[in-house]
């Protein structure tokens, strides 16, 4: 449960990070476009807190996790909880977690849970596409004026040791991982590398060099960010407690 | 946003069950990459379409309406060229 508990995090975090560019977005294209790609995650995130209540058995539901939990009960990396910066940094921040996600839900749909198998089935196509357009604009704002490359390197810079956690397995997780219900994320990794590899070289970036890692989302301790996060996200059901609509 | 850097683009989708790709809108993307995908964020956001074409809108010759008269009333009145005199057995069926 804790498992689904932290990929259903990790979805609606970056869902609501992106759901800040509604109507702020450069042009209403892409306007459209991130808040579309933060639908198809909080989309995905209810799925896996459904799934999470399931796997629980008690009185939780979707909007319990998502609404009624403090910053240290959430399990999201730190990659997600990061604000969004200017335009480079959101799309720097999506090609690192797409490059992931993608390949991660296409391993997770020969998962041995079958409510996780379906819900990568549709995730997958959905990441695809996340994928394929923080590419495209990566390598644009790379490959582009001073100013969008200087504006992405330093998003690069900023968010580089922060895909560490990722790759983090803990022993919980390897036990899930020997079951067949959970994909080994140390698989990913090269895939993941490949993929941000090409992209910065077609984009002409750099990876930044240290190997240092943040880390610490996994087990709730959260960067300041996510605080201010939950308490717009979380604002209309505290101050109403039991509000429906 | 300088039309120099951003051009307009015309866009047309292909429906599940059609044939054609009809107009839809038009959109502003920087080349056409970028185009194809505000496209399907744009137009395709319920299910619309299977298929996309991103055409320049100034690559579009399109007919001036002040020739509307000139180009199409002709072509009102003769009746001769439409294939209906025909008496079409009913074991042929739809045709």
């Amino acid at each position: 449960m804790l498992y689904a508990l932290r990929r259903a995090d990790d979805a609606l975090i970056l869902g609501h990070r992106l759901s800040e560019w509604c109507g702020h977005a450069p042009m209403l294209e892409e306007d459209m476009a991130l808040t579309n790609i933060g639908l198809d995650l909080i989309g995905q995130a209810r799925l896996l807190y459904t799934h999470a209540a399931q796997l629980e058995g008690g009185e939780r539901d979707e909007d319990k996790y998502a609404y009624l939990r403090d910053a240290p009960q959430y399990r999201n990396v730190l990659l997600v909880e990061q604000p969004n910066g200017d335009f480079a940094n959101t799309l720097v921040r999506q090609l690192l977690y797409s490059a992931f996600a993608h390949p991660y839900w296409r391993a997770m749909s020969a998962s041995k849970d079958a409510t996780l198998a379906a819900i990568a089935a549709k995730a997958e196509k959905e990441s695809a596409y996340h994928l394929r357009h923080a590419s495209e604009w990566v390598i644009r704002l790379g490959d582009g004026t001073d100013d969008s490359r200087a504006r992405a390197q330093a998003a690069l810079e900023n968010l580089w040791a922060f895909t560490g956690e990722l790759f983090e397995v803990d022993r919980a997780e390897r036990g899930l991982i020997d079951e067949g219900i959970a994909v080994d994320p140390a698989s990913l990794r090269a895939v993941w590398s490949k993929t941000i590899v090409g992209v910065l070289e077609e984009a002409t970036l750099q990876a930044p060099a240290s190997s240092w890692m943040q880390t610490g989302g996994r087990s709730g301790r959260h960067s300041e960010h996510l605080g201010h996060l939950l308490s717009e996200l979380q604002y209309l059901q505290r101050t109403y407690p039991g509000a429906t609509w | 946003m300088a039309e120099a850097l951003l051009p307009l683009w015309e866009v047309f989708i292909r429906s599940r069950n059609g044939l054609a790709h009809k107009h839809v809108g038009s959109l502003h993307a920087a080349d056409a990459a970028l185009a194809l995908g505000a496209a399907r964020d744009i137009y395709t956001r319920r299910g619309e379409g299977l298929s996309i074409w991103v055409v320049p809108s100034n690559a579009i010759t399109a007919s001036d309406p002040a020739d509307r008269d000139m180009l199409f009333e002709p072509a009102n009145s003769k009746i001769y060229r439409h294939p209906t005199f025909y008496d079409v057995p009913d074991d042929i069926g739809h045709m």
